[in-house]
């Protein structure tokens, strides 16, 4: 099995985003972040806690898709009231999606164009603002482009590092946006001023792909390594367990 | 008591929070009595869902205080996006948790609850009536002061009740309808069964009896009356009737039809009946 797709990479990824988070509620929204916390789960990182997407906590992995699996093991309760407790406890590591996002981490998911009349009314702010101003929040945005990765985000929903920096140390000790995976590279903030950087390549994807699909200023290596390729058991895993149906490969082609 | 009888105690221009999230356990046949009624000018306080988008397109809401209007299989909300893409509402745009905060602080009559929700977010920026407190201890913290949303009336739907007010849900999640029935004046449950107060454990433990008699006023018995959201474990969400009505949605002769079929019927029973038999 020397070969592998790029939801595949993307899902491997995503996973890494999630090594030593240990007993945190980790809520992956979207396909390939469900698959991606499922392989974390099943390899590295066994204490995570995950639901059902509804109320319960899985003590086990079930496939996505809906897709037969194990019997669930419900470990515990888990309504959104108590989703919300987590959040302002900070244990928790949300991956979201983000229509916009710009080189400091701001995120939009509520509406395209100005917020008293918009063009696209989006899904709203939803836990942005609350998730990212109390826990670790990390992003998947499968159409890396200029439209999703801008100068300027319309509406600011999860905060990004220069909102944070200017609410100052104290409202911000707990402000951490560890990631960005898109369908062509990882990227952090691991910069002096925390602007985005690119971390690595996906395989096939070049620096100047990035480059061009990028609507801002990237921050980059001389070298910039290739996003780790899936192992052999990894792919076992995402082909034979967590997502036979290949439901992942229908958010990211190639 | 009946349908006619709550949307009869509504007045034009109240505040209605609406119980449920998204397109779950919504209590929908309050909602479409009330799109039967000439009431107009509503201010809803919903984790919103089809609740939202049929009042926006009956032109029967001046304002919409949410974190979100969705319909969860189908995540965006037509009929809602329409009405804020026409700016025909007023859109109060929160937090989810601080329109939980809102809600839970009208429960306990205090003005506020502070929270770190919010702080460097849009949210301050287009909600410009929202303010900061400081705590008022050594660490000085800035947090947001989450205002009370204080409801003129509730509306639930449960999946059972007893003659007195006592409701339970079944289900995977109570979601926030306790804190409605809390923080509203007026509170009224609908649910899919009306059964004897000492058959309530009957279907579930004591946990599931989070609604009491203190906290509603009338209860009407009304099965299927969450359609088309989902009400487990007695129905899930009739995703065919859903698709339908996203559909028709962004073509005006469909949702002509579909408003004539479903909608401009005399009563929740026929209503039932026009689902039933399509």
């Amino acid at each position: 099995m020397s070969t592998f797709t790029r939801a595949e990479v993307c899902a491997v990824a995503i996973a890494e985003t999630f090594r030593g988070d240990g007993e945190m509620l980790i809520s992956p929204i979207g396909n390939l972040p469900a698959i991606g916390a499922r392989l974390a789960k099943l390899t590295f990182e066994p204490d995570l806690l995950m639901t059902d997407g509804v109320a319960s906590l899985l003590g086990n992995v079930l496939p996505v898709g809906g897709v037969p699996g194990p019997e669930p093991i419900v470990e515990g309760w888990m309504p959104y009231r108590t989703v919300f407790d987590v959040v302002w406890s900070g244990r928790r590591h949300v991956m979201m999606g983000a229509s916009q996002i710009d080189r400091f981490g701001n995120q939009n998911i509520a509406c395209i164009g100005p917020f008293e009349k918009p063009k696209s009314q989006l899904l709203g702010m939803r836990g942005a603002p609350g998730n990212t101003i109390n826990h670790p929040t990390s992003y998947w945005i499968p159409n890396h482009s200029p439209k999703s990765f801008v100068a300027k985000v319309d509406v600011v929903s999860g905060i990004g590092y220069d909102r944070a920096a200017a609410l100052g140390k104290v409202a911000a000790r707990f402000h951490q946006i560890r990631r960005v995976i898109s369908n062509l590279g990882v990227f952090d903030f691991n910069t002096p001023n925390h602007a985005m950087r690119l971390v690595s390549v996906h395989p096939g994807v070049t620096v100047d792909d990035i480059v061009k699909h990028t609507g801002f200023e990237l921050i980059l290596a001389d070298n910039v390594p290739q996003t780790r390729a899936p192992t052999v058991e990894e792919l076992r895993l995402i082909r034979e367990v967590i997502d036979p149906r290949g439901v992942g490969s229908q958010e990211v082609k190639a | 008591m009946t349908l006619s009888a709550v949307v009869g105690e509504l007045n034009d221009g109240m505040t209605i929070g609406i119980g449920g999230w998204g397109s779950r356990r919504k209590p929908m046949a309050l909602v479409r009595e009330i799109l039967r009624s000439p009431l107009r000018d509503l201010t809803l306080v919903s984790y919103g869902g089809p609740d939202v988008g049929l009042l926006c397109a009956a032109g029967k809401v001046r304002k919409v205080i949410y974190g979100f209007v969705s319909l969860d299989s189908i995540p965006l909300e037509p009929h809602f996006r329409a009405a804020r893409q026409a700016a025909s509402i007023e859109a109060v745009e929160l937090d989810e948790g601080m329109l939980q905060w809102g809600l839970y602080a009208a429960a306990l009559r205090l003005p506020f609850l502070p929270t770190r929700a919010g702080l460097g977010s849009d949210v301050m920026r287009i909600n410009p009536h929202l303010k900061l407190v400081q705590s008022p201890y050594d660490d000085g913290e800035e947090l947001v002061a989450m205002p009370a949303i204080t409801l003129d009336v509730a509306l639930i739907h449960m999946n059972r009740a007893d003659v007195h007010g006592n409701g339970q849900f079944l289900g995977p999640d109570l979601y926030f309808d306790d804190l409605f029935c809390m923080a509203a004046k007026r509170r009224f449950m609908t649910c899919e069964k009306l059964v004897r107060t000492e058959d309530l454990l009957k279907e579930g433990s004591v946990h599931t009896l989070k609604i009491n008699r203190m906290m509603v006023d009338g209860v009407i018995e009304t099965p299927h009356g969450a359609h088309f959201t989902e009400c487990p474990p007695d129905y899930g969400r009739d995703e065919g009737f859903q698709r339908e009505y996203a559909t028709t949605a962004s073509d005006p002769a469909a949702w002509a039809a579909f408003k004539a079929k479903y909608l401009e019927v005399a009563s929740e029973a026929d209503y039932q009946q026009a689902v039933h038999s399509r």
